[in-house]
């Protein structure tokens, strides 16, 4: 008998350090994530919602037949065979007052109603979800690309370069992250701003998508930059440095793709959170500018309407409610396919 | 004056178009206070304070409806309800006088026995002062209602620490003295409005903010936050030597609370938590006051605009034919519906107001041009945007933060935008957006705003808003805000006011042709004459809508 066989079978653990995924790696959160129903029906809803939102041209075009931008105070639509005015002038009492056109709840003009200007308010709707997932979207995207780049950067060269990188996200963290927003908003919203050859205009969406991008970089370059410093000390890593490949290509190739997880983690996430400050902003009248549409100007404008119209907030808030929530347990899913054993929460 | 953000200024018109009111304002002298209903606390709502508390200096109506219990002058506009509102008395003077040299001297005599509210005594050396102070601190009817007195025009050059030798005090036999340039058909409707208030002579020569000035009102400022509340007390001092001029008042106190919404304010006006909001209903309530509440509603047609000022010295309305496309294009009727439909207004294309002297129905900015307006002429206005060559130009419409005004805003954003403008809206706090759009460095292209007489002339609307003396570039006081100057029309409108001194039928025939010179001009697109509404809780009592300040506050009772 061998000295071997008189050794007991030992399972070796796995290293306690993160190791570079495998190939087999996104092929299996893919099926994980496939198989997880609740987070399948939030990824189809949010589908709908960004197709029906994409179809807006086409809804004011064919069914609304109205210009949803502009104002249609004197407008009339035929129902139930009668011409009814968009806007309807009191007759009762002392006359007073006029109230836009309820829901027909009908496939056609006003299905959700008018607005105080005599607009469609479905049609708003859609082309408010157009401009309020494109501002999230590219903004989550801004967001992430920055604190990826703060994040690994301050995390594999430490020293100066992560102190001075961590006091600029302490800086910006430190500001209660609405008042921030708002107080960059005001700022810009008036005169627009140029950035060396780039001159972004005052109305321009450019200008919020900047702004929510740039406020929400602390919330994920922060985990990124932890994720780094661990990374760092493994055991590829030291090799790669070892072998004296170069820094940057240390980070593109064992680095960064290991970050993925927790960008990819993240995005929906911060895309719900997007979406929430887009429609403050524009509520507060410095996010989206009229004659533009967001879900947050909509609920502004529907915020004059709440005892006769109700609907008109209504109908934007359900939206916001339902998209987030969307996300959010999208995010929980993607999370679990991807890294089980993650913290990472959004606080 | 302008309302909401600006003064109001009642007036004559007011009282003439009484008849038409649904609830008409009691008429005639007043009645003497019933003790029962004295005392408690008035509480008034509104969104925001209007300026500074400066009598001399704020042209607000929020303000000058105040100032009508705390502070006098040598003459007023009675305290009564209905026409008699516009009936002008004997102040802290005595008497009117009856005018002497060819009617440029007039020689008032001071009552005695009056204090302020820091108990002085008034003393024909404020009345000097008070009137210098009107200059040294530029006040924004300086270069226009007391330009004709005589170093008026010196003082409108230099005013710091200048002194006018037309107004001479004679403290042995208390009288105080004017001398005009030119006999003046308004002087003593000049006289009566709160910017001739008679202050301390102590008062600081510069704008006092949020330090109130002691008067001689039957009301006193006690304190002042304007975050927060302004409370008014009974003066201490006072004794009522005038029960037309400066009546006593039924509440103790009177509290005008800001930072409410529009929407919150109807709901505690409902509620009994609050008494009156100057602030114009929102219009998703109307109905409901209309219906629930109508025997608490209070309607009542006014002397007033609310327009749309251009910028005729600055880019796109530097160009009379972008100017008058945007008159034709508007809809005035849809405009109306935003204020709160047909019940509160009536559409108009000119400066004066319906039944106002000088009035003559003619409005040439709508399909088949005539005396009324029926429809906006879209055809028309694109036109002219062709011959303008201002297709493509960036428009910023400057409006309040209320909510009429702002839906106003977009609306107009919606038409500038279909003549081929790229316009955009800019609402900005109620509190500053007057004297903004009133500081040429501001450079504000377009903005909405209203006017509301400060009395019943016709150069309280053409004059004040339209000659070169109203426009001062750089100042927040300059309400000639369009910053139109056509020195033909001042021409006609200073022999307008010379021959209304005699022949006030031609004087009326001559502004009339004004009327029309100016609105042809387009410096301004008006848009309606509105109706008042006051919504009132259901324990005030004794409602008197006075044609000149509307509401008497003071005279309502909450007990």
């Amino acid at each position: 008998m061998s000295g071997a066989e008189l050794l007991p079978a030992v399972a070796w653990d796995e290293p306690a350090l993160p190791q570079e995924p495998a190939r087999g790696y996104w092929a299996s959160a893919c099926r994980k994530l496939a198989r997880d129903r609740t987070a399948m029906t939030a990824l189809g809803v949010l589908a709908l919602i960004v197709v029906a939102c994409l179809l807006a041209p086409l809804y004011a075009d064919r069914v609304s037949h109205t210009d949803p931008f502009a104002s249609n105070l004197n407008g009339t639509i035929t129902l139930g065979g009668q011409d009814v005015a968009v806007m309807q002038p009191s007759t009762a009492g002392l006359g007073l007052g006029v109230t836009p056109i309820g829901p027909t709840w009908r496939w056609g003009p006003y299905l959700l109603g008018a607005d105080t200007q005599g607009r469609d308010v479905a049609a708003r709707l859609l082309y408010g979800g157009r401009n309020s997932l494109l501002i999230s979207s590219l903004a989550t995207l801004i967001c992430l690309v920055l604190a990826a780049a703060t994040g690994t950067i301050a995390g594999f060269f430490g020293g100066a370069v992560d102190r001075v990188i961590s006091w600029l996200l302490d800086v910006l963290w430190a500001f209660p992250v609405f008042l921030l927003a708002i107080s960059l908003s005001i700022v810009l919203i008036s005169h627009g701003i140029t950035i060396g050859p780039i001159d972004i205009s005052a109305g321009s969406l450019a200008l919020p998508i900047l702004i929510i991008g740039l406020i929400y970089v602390p919330y994920v370059a922060r985990p990124v930059r932890g994720q780094v410093l661990a990374l760092r000390r493994s055991e590829f890593v030291l090799a790669s440095i070892g072998l004296g490949m170069p820094d940057t290509r240390i980070l593109l190739r064992d680095v960064l793709p290991n970050v993925m997880t927790t960008l990819i983690v993240f995005a929906p996430l911060m895309l719900a959170l997007d979406m929430v400050a887009e429609a403050a902003l524009s509520f507060l009248s410095i996010g989206v500018q009229p004659p533009d549409a967001s879900w947050g100007t909509i609920i502004q404008d529907g915020d004059t309407l709440l005892y006769t119209r109700p609907i008109v907030a209504a109908a934007p808030g359900i939206a916001i409610v339902i998209t987030v929530l969307a996300l959010n347990v999208l995010g929980d899913g993607v999370r679990d396919a991807l890294d089980p054993r993650s913290k990472v929460r959004v606080r | 004056m302008a309302l909401a953000s600006s003064g109001r200024r009642f007036g004559l018109a007011a009282a003439l178009l009484a008849g038409a009111s649904l609830l008409a304002a009691a008429p005639g002298a007043r009645a003497a206070l019933d003790p029962a209903h004295k005392g408690g606390t008035l509480h008034l709502l509104t969104h925001a304070p209007e300026g500074t508390l400066d009598p001399q200096i704020n042209y607000t109506l929020k303000n000058w409806q105040l100032y009508q219990f705390l502070y006098d002058g040598l003459v007023a506009f009675q305290k009564a309800g209905g026409s008699a509102g516009f009936k002008i008395v004997p102040d802290l003077a005595e008497a009117i006088p009856t005018p002497t040299d060819g009617g440029k001297t007039y020689v008032f005599k001071l009552r005695k026995g009056i204090y302020f509210s820091n108990g002085k005594e008034v003393t024909v050396d404020d009345v000097v002062h008070s009137f210098n102070r009107i200059f040294r601190v530029s006040g924004p009817t300086a270069g226009t209602f007391y330009a004709d007195i005589v170093g008026a025009p010196e003082c409108l050059k230099k005013p710091a620490g200048c002194t006018l030798p037309g107004v001479v005090g004679d403290a042995a036999n208390d009288t105080v003295t004017f001398h005009l340039i030119a006999p003046d058909a308004e002087i003593m409707d000049v006289l009566a409005v709160p910017h001739a208030s008679i202050l301390p002579a102590d008062t600081p020569d510069k704008d006092l903010g949020t330090t109130a000035a002691p008067g001689t009102g039957a009301y006193m400022i006690k304190s002042f936050d304007p975050a927060k509340e302004m409370v008014m007390v009974r003066n201490p001092h006072f004794k009522v030597w005038s029960e037309a001029a400066q009546p006593d008042g039924y509440p103790d106190e009177i509290d005008y609370s800001y930072g409410l919404t529009d929407e919150a304010q109807i709901t505690a006006i409902e509620n009994g938590q609050a008494d009156w909001s100057f602030d114009p209903p929102p219009a998703d309530r109307l109905a409901e006051l209309g219906t629930k509440y109508a025997s608490q509603v209070h309607l009542t047609p006014l002397t007033a605009m609310w327009y749309v000022p251009f910028n005729v010295n600055i880019e796109p309305f530097d160009n009379k034919d972008a100017r008058q496309a945007v008159n034709y294009a508007i809809d005035r009727n849809a405009v109306l519906k935003i204020f709160g439909g047909p019940a509160l207004g009536t559409p108009t294309c000119q400066i004066l107001p319906p039944g106002f002297s000088g009035y003559e129905p003619y409005c040439p900015y709508t399909k088949n041009p005539g005396k009324k307006w029926s429809a906006p002429d879209m055809a028309k206005a694109k036109a002219l945007m062709q011959s303008s060559g201002k297709i493509g130009a960036p428009v910023t419409i400057i409006t309040e933060d209320t909510e009429v005004s702002r839906d106003i805003g977009t609306y107009l954003q919606s038409v500038l935008n279909q003549l081929g403008f790229k316009a955009s809206v800019k609402p900005i706090s109620q509190d500053i957006e007057f004297t903004y759009i009133q500081n040429t460095k501001n450079k504000v292209q377009m903005s909405v705003t209203q006017w509301y007489q400060d009395y019943p002339a016709p150069s309280d609307f053409l004059n004040v808003l339209f000659s070169c003396n109203s426009f001062h570039p750089g100042s927040d006081a300059s309400v000639n805000i369009a910053g139109f100057c056509d020195h033909k029309i001042d021409a006609d409108m200073q022999k307008a006011l010379t021959t209304s001194i005699t022949d006030q039928k031609a004087a009326a025939s001559m502004w009339a042709a004004i009327d029309r010179e100016v609105t042809d001009a387009s410096p301004v697109a008006v848009l309606f004459t509105p109706k008042h509404v006051d919504f009132v809780s259901k324990r005030v009592g004794n409602f008197i809508f006075n044609a000149q300040y509307y509401w008497i506050m003071p005279q309502s009772w909450v007990k």
